[in-house]
């Protein structure tokens, strides 16, 4: 248990010590708030979808945990690169439990990004629909937070450098972020779009949390929350065996 | 099993012993053995295949071919009790840079479950003898190289296992910190009867210090012993002849960038 601790509270350190990162985290999703949200704003009124803002924030939450989890679950690589992955690797502690207080770890940051950017939001016009249904959408962050996390972990037990990570973000993170709904909804898509969305783990997640936040859910909220504890399932047992793997 | 035969059981057990990369043989069928209580040298010019067989007997790596034992533990099948047993202090780095000296330590310390009263007093200590308590709460990233590297040796030393492996652990360091460190080593291991198995390119700390020798060059150990028997074999006066005799006086640097090279391709290629 203790090594699930240390591992889980040096993610939260190392997070929240690096001011570069903070800001980052928070001036990146202020900027797509602001312009998509204000941008888009009058068009979609106009073409009857009602606030484009109270549209979007779910997505840009949903957004900044992506990456906050994809990034702390990415991090193997540089303690692989800096040497610190041999530390843990060596300790006589299962390997099991090193990927836990990792994944754990980087989806802590992760959701506490998501309630962040969920301030943020509300300081530029986003209201909840329904303060009761709040904590269900904490959790909904948190399911994003930890499929994204394990996500990163699985992909950096198999690249052993940084020359995979540009590739990783542009053919896999940027297509599951902009397919997945969080920009635009899901109700009416030509139907190769919306076959692509529903092969896309984060539409559930990003529907989930609009679901809970502004009521507007496409697929329901039971199947979201079965999708995302199915895909969590098999991409954390794959990440651990693939972790335990690892050969420095 | 009698008592005596298991004080004289080797404590760390390698046979035939071989690791390939591609086409490329980087230990070549080795065997030895390291008496409980020993402190064992394991010689050999750069990229002569150290650093890959104390991965391998440290689990960090899988062997191609060949059997270790550690404590009693297959290396390969027992890998938590083979980790239980050891210590090591790597050539590299592996630091956390974002954390401070002292979380380092406590990170170490609570993997390694180091009771925490004991742990509190061994980190003091410890960043004391290498003096760094001042500079406890400072990042690792503010660090000079010679301090990660005190740091790093004394990170090392927080929980006590029956064997510590060091690779190249002076490495860089002045001679008043180098002698200060090895009568540390040489302490645990009197005290608490701690086998220590480290790598070296100082030919007179292994002198001074082993009380056994392996020499290890292409892959393949080219003699053992004590440092006596091994100036006698050669007919040399001191190790750092013995050494050179036994090796040659080619200069091995292609070589380990031939290694790495391997790795790195195999690094890209793989999967």
């Amino acid at each position: 248990m203790s090594a699930i601790y240390v591992l889980w509270i040096r993610q939260l350190k190392r997070h929240f010590r690096s001011k570069s990162r903070m800001l980052g985290s928070i001036a990146q999703p202020l900027l797509y708030l602001v312009a998509l949200g204000m941008g888009f704003g009058p068009i979609y009124q106009k073409a009857g979808g009602g606030s484009y803002i109270q549209f979007l924030a779910p997505g840009i939450i949903s957004m900044s945990i992506l990456f906050t989890a994809i990034f702390s679950g990415i991090e193997i690589i540089w303690d692989r690169q800096f040497g610190f992955l041999k530390e843990t690797l060596v300790a006589p502690v299962p390997r099991l439990e090193i990927m836990i207080g990792r994944t754990l770890g980087g989806a802590t940051v992760a959701t506490l990004q998501g309630i962040i950017v969920f301030f943020i939001a509300c300081l530029i016009g986003f209201r909840p629909v329904n303060l009761a249904l709040l904590p269900l959408s904490f959790v909904f962050m948190f399911l994003i937070a930890i499929l994204f996390t394990a996500f990163g972990t699985t992909i950096a037990s198999v690249l052993e450098d940084m020359q995979g990570f540009q590739l990783i973000m542009n053919f896999l993170v940027m297509p599951l972020y902009f397919l997945s709904g969080a920009l635009f909804p899901l109700d009416g898509l030509p139907k190769t779009m919306g076959f692509i969305a529903s092969i896309d783990p984060l539409s559930y997640g990003v529907d989930g949390l609009r679901g809970t936040l502004v009521n507007g859910t496409h697929f329901g909220l039971f199947k979201d929350f079965l999708v995302l504890g199915i895909v969590i399932s098999v991409l954390l047992s794959l990440g651990s065996y693939l972790f335990s793997k690892i050969q420095v | 099993m009698t008592k005596e035969e298991l004080e004289n059981e080797n404590i760390i057990e390698v046979r035939n012993l071989t690791k390939n990369f591609h086409d490329l043989t980087a230990v070549d069928n080795i065997s030895f053995g390291v008496k409980k209580g020993e402190i064992f040298a394991f010689l050999g010019p750069n990229g002569a295949g150290k650093t890959t067989t104390i991965k391998m007997i440290t689990t960090l790596l899988s062997p191609s071919a060949g059997e270790i034992r550690i404590n009693g533990y297959d290396a390969q099948k027992d890998q938590n009790e083979v980790r239980r047993s050891f210590g090591i202090v790597f050539q590299d780095p592996s630091l956390d840079d974002e954390l401070t000296a002292y979380e380092n330590m406590e990170f170490h310390g609570m993997l390694y479950k180091v009771p925490k009263d004991v742990l509190k007093e061994r980190i003091e200590n410890l960043l004391r003898f290498v003096e760094l308590w001042d500079r406890k709460n400072d990042l690792v990233k503010h660090f000079s190289g010679g301090m990660k590297r005190r740091l790093e040796i004394a990170r090392g030393f927080i929980h006590h296992p029956k064997i510590l492996f060091l690779d190249e652990p002076t490495l860089g360091l002045d001679p008043q910190t180098r002698n200060h460190i090895w009568d540390y080593i040489r302490n645990l291991n009197k005290e608490e009867g701690i086998t220590v198995f480290f790598t070296t390119h100082n030919m007179q700390e292994a002198e001074r210090i082993a009380d056994k020798i392996a020499i290890i060059d292409h892959g393949k150990i080219v003699t053992q012993g004590n440092s006596e028997e091994l100036k006698l074999q050669t007919k040399t006066s001191s190790l750092e002849d013995a050494f050179l005799e036994l090796t040659g006086h080619d200069i091995r640097d292609e070589q380990v960038n031939g290694v790495d090279r391997m790795r790195m391709h195999r690094r890209t290629m793989r999967r």
